[in-house]
């Protein structure tokens, strides 16, 4: 399973099985809300911020 | 035989939803291509690349970005679910209350103004509490529970003077004392698939703010209020949110046109994401 580095914390984190690009994932460590940009290789930055219009 | 089907899935971020929509469209061997709302564009003299898809699901997180890739993609002659005409109405309260109301669908009492001086007069006609939403926006956000003349006062001013324009749309809505949940039900075309309580100690109760789902039994009242309702909009694909009011009886809150279903999912044991996709397969085989 693949590993990255959290952009806030520097944690390292593992993608579970399954996991896609445009998923996002919590840092386990301090919390921030990741995007998973790609998988090969495995990558993550900062989910952008909800916005106003954003919904269901 | 027939030509292969090509689905285009519009999304913002894959969530446990779009998960389970991908896994429904690889399970019935459909041709899909993922289309992320921060990358596509569309170049409005060459339709031609739009066109090669019989239907594309609309599963975006920005309303304004669903809203307008929808209205391109049926101006193109794609078919869509849900369609931008669907789109306008649910996600505006405001536009879905409008047709509600036309329609003679029940829902809680509703009042909108353009200015905080004519919002103050509506709000006092009505009588604390009521309860201020913004027209545009979901999972509960923005919403504010007004008690009494002096947060009346504040809440509008706040709105006037920090929020963007349409904040200045003061939708006002009486409150409800509801038995501490209320109802979500799943419509596809005429079908009422399931509903679910949602509970929850605060006066919100979205899953999103943390209520709980429960299963919750389809009686007839709910099935006629939810069919109506989804009709009023335009049909298609919808969440149809009920409250139960201690006078009026099942009243329809709000309609979502591109609706979570992590929590009714699980709780219904519906295999919602797989309706979803076989209604859109219907969708593109009646404009084929």
């Amino acid at each position: 399973m693949a590993t990255v580095s959290c952009p806030e914390c520097a944690a390292e984190l593992t993608l579970v099985e399954g996991t896609e690009v445009g998923e996002l994932i919590v840092c386990s460590d301090c919390g921030v809300d990741l995007e998973v940009t790609s998988l090969q290789p495995a990558a993550v930055q900062l989910a952008p911020r909800e916005e106003e219009d954003w919904g269901e | 035989m027939q030509p292969r089907m090509k689905f285009g899935v519009l999304y913002s971020r894959v969530r446990v939803e779009e998960k389970w929509i991908f896994g429904a469209l690889e399970k019935r061997g459909i041709d899909y291509e993922r289309l992320d709302d921060r990358s596509i564009h569309f170049d409005l003299d060459h339709s031609a690349s739009w066109q090669q898809y019989d239907v594309v699901l609309e599963r975006s997180l920005s309303y304004n970005s669903g809203l307008y890739a929808l209205r391109l993609l049926n101006a193109f002659g794609v078919p869509t679910v849900n369609t931008a005409a669907v789109a306008e109405v649910c996600g505006d309260k405001l536009m879905t209350s409008a047709a509600l109301a036309r329609d003679g669908v029940p829902q809680p009492h509703n009042a909108v103004a353009f200015s905080p001086e004519a919002a103050l007069e509506a709000i006092e006609a009505f009588g604390y509490p009521v309860v201020l939403k913004p027209v545009v926006g979901s999972w509960g956000r923005l919403l504010a529970k007004i008690n009494d003349r002096d947060a009346a006062e504040a809440v509008l001013e706040h709105k006037s003077t920090l929020g963007s324009v349409q904040h200045s749309v003061f939708y006002i809505q009486e409150y409800i004392e509801k038995p501490g949940r209320d109802i979500r039900a799943i419509v596809i075309g005429d079908s009422v698939l399931t509903a679910m309580y949602r509970k929850s100690e605060h006066w919100i109760t979205n899953t999103a703010r943390g209520g709980e789902g429960e299963l919750c039994p389809i009686t007839p009242d709910i099935e006629d209020l939810c069919l109506r309702a989804a009709k009023s909009v335009g049909g298609g694909v919808l969440a149809v949110d009920l409250v139960e009011h201690p006078e009026k009886g099942l009243v329809v809150n709000e309609i979502n046109h591109t609706m979570e279903f992590h929590t009714m999912q699980p709780v219904s044991g519906v295999d919602i994401a797989g309706e979803i996709v076989e209604y859109a397969m219907s969708v593109a085989r009646e404009y084929a």
